[in-house]
């Protein structure tokens, strides 16, 4: 390992590995498990989007289509296998999957990848409408709506005790294959290739003047990013035993695209950030409520429009100011816009479900009775909550003017200290 | 007799209907330093931006130690060892002064689109691009990412990634563009370090530059050379000195 | 004959309407270099629109007012939320419309619910304008031609008679020049945003009714614009008109041709082995598929579209 990593990295990395080996330990429910399944294929998923995005530049609207590929095939590997097979060969059904996604990328990356920027974005879009409309084509390949599915307990023995039965079993399988693929693509991103992508992302007129041909840097690393997109698809058709045609669409491209976003596609770790908030978001928050998808899209906004680095670059400020020693003098003010943002938040809150009560006719018939919303028996019939809700919303709102302007004062100036003193 | 490092012959560039290059028939020797001077909006950046293959050429001859290069795109060209800069700093924003230079030495040294060597282990690429960086003096801003450099920071360290790759045949477009006299001087003296042995073609501006470096001077007039020759010869030249006193000299901020 | 007749006629009836949407988009692109990843979600605002103003007043007042609301929305968004991501670059921009499309879509669920509304073509333009070779061709879609021409006319007035016009045309293709001419860059935008998505938002309306009104209506137009704009070529108004017309006609004549891919193939003596699943496909089932293939050919074969002047 240490060829890749200087002795910090190592002590991370290795943190990480015990920390996930040792979580089933403490969350043993299988809601929990489950969960932390979905959270490794996504950091597998997301960041193999990252390579894209956030290395080379390329924004994808059709990345779905390397892991559909990938769970596809290994779907399909796994059921020719069927009672011959044994699992060891289970265990390493993934590669298979990532040579499916690696195959995908070198058949349509050779013609997305013909361009970029607005392009690409585009094209990527068009490709991915057109395999997943392949996809209800031939039912006999992708099993049309209800999808194929299969058995990933294969034959009578065991690998060292692993059948892959049980959840848990199922668990190790991913963390060790998400932990080799992360550092694969951590590797990667030291190589002269990705070097190369990053400067073919930052100004490809240069790159092609320093000998590059700004289409092969691109083409490689879509095919690259394929591969492991494509692990990421044999990891999801072993633990859902089922794959459908929802996921190679443009829905499953767009999550992946919201989690890496959200997680920052500036640094390395930040789709893996992206990839267990979303994935906790989406059960916690989605048990919770029917809107969350509509929370789930204002917080992207918010994000596009206040951190447009994601959640990793807001850490990587706190960070550079906490070297600096100006992390303190900003603390209070953290503290204080919390308040504005709490209050907007439940206003914004309180909105949104009541409308989802009254609309979408949840709990007691739509409007005319009592509903409860959160917890409270409403009568939204009434003026009186809806008063009460605009109230909490509108003072949130100029709460956010008042303190948030002053934290954004403190904010510039502790900036402005910390460029100073590089400078 | 070995062919001349860049032939170009009866070339031409139209934009639309609008001719830019006239036919310009030049011959750069190799290891000479030359540099094309010109009023503005004779065509001097369009000239690099064809031998470059940053626009294709309507008509002509172009070749590079003796080989046919029209139709070749920039890498292809940068590949047999043509290197050049642009007037508009044209460098790797987000990556440190470092990582521009290593990645402009990457294809020279053979490691093509490697994704099986480790950057760092890569001892002849960090010696070559720490060398460079001793060269051009931005030593001391190593790690800074290459976007907050100062502007004159920035212009040496295009030069910086010009020459990384040991081309033979360098191309610089207004080395010194924007410079304070001190600057330029720097620059100078950069450029006549880093180019020993080379060929340097360069269009420039600054006159105090172009007849202190240069070894033969050619005049570029509405799209076509009035004159080549050794810098005193093209003082003097009437024809020059008609074209410039027609349009007023020029000082070093100059855009075309 | 009649067959050629009728999808020519629902062709062009659809690929016009196509034209409403990938002429905004383009007039966007070209002005704010910005993909309106959301332009669809617009299209759908104005199906939805319509229909709720419908329920109250009726259609007609909607054919106005469901439009206008759309690109008073569309400026909106443009200036409260597109001008600030505007300061992070392309990619901010065209992620603030993604994630914008994603909520219209849920805000739509939220308030209309998840399956389709009941937005009808009016009484009054309910039945048939005429019968060609026994089949009926109905009034609404000569009405959408009508409405599409007339929008379509009233836009090249507006772009090639009027100053605000010529400075939008000068700005597809010199937009730094535009700026430094000292023009309110900033307030034409606004415009430019809302006139387009008012546009798309309009296409909404006539179209709603004629096809479907439900959530996922924005999803299924949006990339089909996408689609044409590439082919056309990108910031093209010309090539956008071309190739918005040639995918209508392909969608609606591959929707009738029930031959199968095998027959095809015998057309121009190729011999496909049979039993395979490809040779057993019709025409109309790879109905789906072949703008995208469209598309793919178009790159393949000319980079940068139709009429595309621009390679990026």
């Amino acid at each position: 390992m240490s060829f890749v990593f200087s002795r910090g990295r190592l002590l991370l990395w290795g943190a990480c590995l015990a920390l996930a080996v040792a979580l089933p330990l403490v969350l043993k429910s299988g809601f929990m498990l489950s969960l932390l399944c979905q959270i490794g294929i996504m950091v597998v998923f997301a960041l193999s989007y990252n390579m894209l995005l956030g290395q080379t530049g390329l924004l994808s609207f059709g990345h779905a289509v390397y892991y559909g590929m990938g769970a596809f095939i290994t779907m399909h590997t796994l059921n020719m296998i069927g009672k011959d097979g044994s699992p060891l060969v289970v265990a390493l059904l993934p590669l298979v999957g990532g040579l499916a996604g690696l195959l995908a990328g070198v058949v349509l990356g050779w013609v997305t990848t013909k361009k970029a920027g607005t392009t690409f974005a585009m094209i990527s879009l068009g490709i991915g409408e057109l395999v997943a409309a392949c996809a209800l084509m031939f039912p006999g390949f992708f099993g049309g709506e209800g999808g194929i599915s299969g058995n990933r307990v294969v034959g009578k023995g065991s690998l060292l005790g692993f059948t892959w039965g049980p959840q848990v079993e199922m668990y190790g399988l991913i963390v060790a294959w998400a932990f080799v693929a992360t550092i694969a693509m951590f590797a990667l991103t030291q190589t002269p290739l990705g070097r190369m992508a990053n400067a073919v992302r930052d100004n490809p007129e240069r790159a092609e003047f320093v000998g590059y041909d700004t289409q092969r840097v691109r083409y490689l690393m879509l095919i690259l990013s394929g591969f492991f997109a494509g692990i990421a698809g044999g990891l999801t058709a072993l633990n859902y035993e089922i794959v459908t045609a929802e996921t190679l669409n443009a829905h499953t491209s767009g999550v992946v695209l919201l989690m890496t976003f959200v997680g920052g596609i500036g640094f390395f770790y930040g789709p893996i950030i992206g990839a267990i908030l979303v994935s906790v978001m989406q059960i916690v928050i989605g048990g919770m409520t029917h809107a969350w998808l509509l929370y789930f899209g204002l917080f992207f906004l918010f994000m596009v429009l206040m951190a447009p680095g994601g959640i990793a670059s807001v850490i990587a400020m706190q960070r550079n100011l906490w070297q600096a020693g100006l992390f303190g003098r900003m603390v209070p003010h953290y503290l204080a816009a919390t308040v504005p943002i709490l209050v907007l938040m439940a206003g914004l809150v309180g909105l949104i479900e009541m409308s989802y009560a009254l609309l979408a006719g949840e709990g007691v018939g739509a409007g005319d009775t009592a509903t409860r919303v959160m917890g409270m028996q409403l009568q939204l019939a009434s003026m009186e909550p809806w008063a009460i809700a605009l109230a909490t919303t509108a003072a949130g709102v100029l709460l956010t003017r008042w303190i948030g302007g002053r934290t954004g004062v403190a904010w510039n100036s502790a900036l402005s200290t910390l460029h100073g003193d590089k400078s | 007799m070995t062919a001349p490092a860049i032939r170009m012959q009866g070339l031409k560039k139209n934009f639309g209907v609008s001719e830019i290059i006239r036919g310009v028939d030049l011959d750069i020797h190799r290891g000479e330093r030359h540099a094309i001077i010109g009023p503005n909006g004779a065509g001097k950046s369009t000239l690099f931006h064809l031998i470059s293959a940053r626009l294709p050429v309507t008509s002509g001859i172009i070749e590079l130690k003796g080989e046919n290069v029209i139709g070749l795109k920039p890498f292809e060209i940068n590949r047999k060892g043509l290197s050049r800069s642009f007037q508009i700093t044209n460098i790797f924003h987000n990556l440190s002064v470092f990582e521009n230079l290593r990645c402009a030495v990457l294809w020279s040294l053979g490691y093509r689109y490697s994704f099986w060597h480790r950057l760092a282990g890569l001892k002849d690429a960090r010696l070559r691009a720490d060398a460079v960086m001793e060269d051009i003096g931005l030593t001391s801003r190593r790690d800074t990412p290459a976007g907050i450099l100062s502007y004159a920071e920035q212009r040496a360290l295009e030069i910086g990634i010009t020459i990384a790759s040991g081309a033979d045949v360098i191309l610089l477009d207004e080395p010194t563009a924007g410079m304070s006299r001190s600057e330029t001087d720097d620059a100078v003296a950069l450029i006549r370090r880093v180019t020993e042995g080379k060929t340097l073609v360069m269009v420039e501006h600054d006159m105090g530059v172009v007849f202190g470096l240069a070894d033969r001077v050619s005049v570029l007039v509405y799209g076509q050379i009035i004159a080549t020759d050794a810098p005193a010869a093209i003082r003097c030249n009437a024809a020059v000195q008609e074209a410039y006193l027609g349009t007023g000299t020029h000082a070093g901020h100059g855009h075309e | 004959m009649e067959f050629v007749v009728i999808s020519l006629l629902n062709g062009i009836t659809y690929g016009l309407l196509l034209f409403m949407l990938s002429s905004g988009l383009t007039l966007i692109f070209s002005m704010m270099g910005i993909l309106n990843f959301a332009h669809a979600s617009f299209y759908m605002l104005g199906a939805y629109f319509a229909y709720q103003i419908s329920t109250w007043v009726g259609f007609w007042p909607g054919l106005l007012v469901a439009p206008l609301m759309v690109g008073v929305v569309g400026a909106l968004i443009e200036r409260y939320g597109l001008r600030r991501a505007h300061r992070f670059g392309h990619v901010a921009e065209l992620l603030f419309t993604f994630g914008l499309a994603f909520l219209v879509e849920e805000i739509v669920h939220l308030i209309w619910g998840n399956v389709a509304v009941d937005y009808r073509i009016p009484a009054e333009l309910d039945g048939t304008l005429f019968t060609l070779f026994d089949t009926d061709f109905p009034i609404y879609k000569g009405f959408m031609m009508l409405i599409s021409v007339g929008m379509l006319v009233a836009l090249y007035a507006l772009l090639t008679r009027t100053r605000i016009g010529l400075i939008i045309q000068a700005a597809l293709t010199k937009p730094d020049m535009v700026e430094a001419l000292g023009h309110n860059v900033p307030r034409i935008f606004m415009l430019v945003f809302g006139g387009g998505t008012a546009l798309a938002g309009l296409a909404g309306v006539i179209g709603g009714n004629a096809f479907i009104t439900e959530p996922g209506m924005a999803a299924a137009v949006g990339s089909i614009v996408f689609v044409v704009v590439v082919v056309g070529g990108l910031g093209s108004l010309g090539g956008a008109f071309v190739a918005s017309l040639l995918i209508g006609c392909i969608q609606t004549f591959s929707v009738g041709l029930t031959i199968s891919v095998t027959d095809v193939f015998a057309l121009i003596g190729i011999v496909l082995p049979e039993g395979s699943q490809v040779a057993r496909l019709t025409i109309t089932q790879l109905a789906p598929v072949l703008p995208y293939m469209l598309m793919v050919a178009i790159l393949i074969f000319r980079p940068r579209g139709l009429m595309g002047a621009r390679e990026s």
